[in-house]
């Protein structure tokens, strides 16, 4: 192929692109999974069965705000590592920030539990199945988020893989969520942040064979 | 310097929006870069090759420039990425062809056949459409042009159909050595 040619070729087909054609993408990929993810919870695991009650209490928003913070900060790093030459940059530090502040107050609640009880507030009655519940959820939304980037041109590959997995294991802990019926800090911060790690280290590993463009 | 970052850029938004004619100029000058920048890194002959790789990953990544950002650091990322990507690939292969060495040189009867054999098999990896296209143009020495009204699809559909359809074979000449080492 002469190079003259191509460009030729590029140019006389050239379409218009959409302005934030990648939050578009992302949003395209990361929602109809999300969606799926959903649906399963509702279809197999169903809702906690105190979900009215609950939302009465503060740990149920905190467990709900605690997910979709992260998700929205690690979907941020992912919008911007999709691009060449773009940095993680601040959205990474929100990331951060969310986990120290549920840390801080972890360390609160457990300054003010008898130390016999420790234990039980971190481990509460489904510490076994928390993480892995939540990677399961995050599937669908992990194949859709990677399908999205796939059009998408990171150069950072395996911090993209990375960042690009936490934020599905985020979202999918978002909808775990709706299940989850622990309520300390404790093991919110240890066991829904595991479960979003796993799925980050997932990204992480294929993300060479899989990001490649 | 900064005269050309004004200008590639203006032209990259003009072709976002659509403007073909400002789009192939922009093609045309990056043509231009690229060549000074992959020649004074790899050889000739893959520099020409780096050039068109570079343009077709512009063309089709193109939704990933930002137009609130300066211009030349996006086309240097992807230029660079697409470097890198080349002498990774260009690695593993000198490697794959040392370990093979012993057995490509123990058959050599019949040479013809089994090249014929192995690129058959080598093709069937590939979909259909973009087999029949790739043995008509690179095989049987048929134009682009020609194959693409063979099948009934834009030149430019052809062209961009044989670039990926070479590049997943020599991903998988590749083989699992890559896959290890990235």
């Amino acid at each position: 192929v002469k190079t003259d040619d191509l460009i030729a070729d590029l140019s006389e087909t050239l379409t218009p692109v959409p302005r934030h054609a990648v939050l578009l993408r992302l949003v395209q990929g990361t929602g109809a999974g999300a969606l799926v993810s959903f649906l399963i919870l509702w279809a197999w695991l169903g809702f906690r069965p105190d979900l009215a009650q609950a939302v009465d209490t503060s740990m149920y928003w905190v467990k709900f705000f605690y997910t979709l913070s992260l998700a929205l900060f690690a979907f941020w790093a992912t919008e911007r590592l999709a691009r060449p030459s773009s940095k993680a940059g601040w959205p990474l530090f929100g990331v951060a920030f969310v986990i120290l502040a549920l840390t801080f107050l972890s360390g609160m609640r457990m300054m003010h539990t008898p130390a016999d009880e420790r234990m039980h507030v971190l481990m509460g009655h489904s510490s076994h199945v928390c993480p892995f519940l939540i990677a399961i959820l995050s599937v669908p939304i992990f194949i859709g988020t990677f399908w999205s980037l796939r059009a998408l041109a990171p150069t950072r590959t395996v911090l993209a893989g990375a960042v690009a997995g936490f934020a599905s294991g985020a979202l999918g802990a978002w909808i775990y969520a709706f299940r989850c019926d622990e309520t300390t800090a404790p093991f919110l911060l240890v066991f829904f942040t595991l479960g979003m790690a796993l799925v980050g280290l997932a990204g992480a590993a294929i993300a060479r064979r899989v990001l490649r463009w | 310097v900064l005269a050309a970052e004004a200008e590639l850029k203006s032209l990259m938004v003009a072709g976002l929006a659509g403007d073909k004619a400002a789009y192939r100029v922009l093609l045309t000058a990056l043509g231009e870069v690229l060549r000074r920048y992959y020649s004074r890194r790899v050889g000739r002959d893959d520099a020409e090759d780096l050039v068109q790789d570079a343009l077709i990953a512009i063309h089709t990544r193109r939704a990933t420039y930002d137009a609130q950002q300066p211009f030349t650091p996006w086309l240097y990322a992807v230029a660079r990425y697409k470097l890198l990507d080349h002498l990774r690939r260009k690695r593993v292969r000198a490697a794959v062809s040392l370990d093979d060495a012993g057995d490509l040189f123990a058959e050599d009867e019949s040479e013809a056949a089994l090249a014929r054999r192995d690129l058959d098999i080598l093709l069937a990896a590939l979909p259909e459409p973009t087999r029949a296209l790739i043995r008509q143009v690179k095989i049987e020495g048929l134009t682009t042009q020609e194959a693409a009204a063979q099948a009934g699809r834009s030149e430019i559909a052809v062209r961009v159909g044989i670039h990926r359809g070479l590049k997943t074979l020599s991903d998988k000449l590749r083989g699992k050595d890559a896959r290890e080492d990235g």
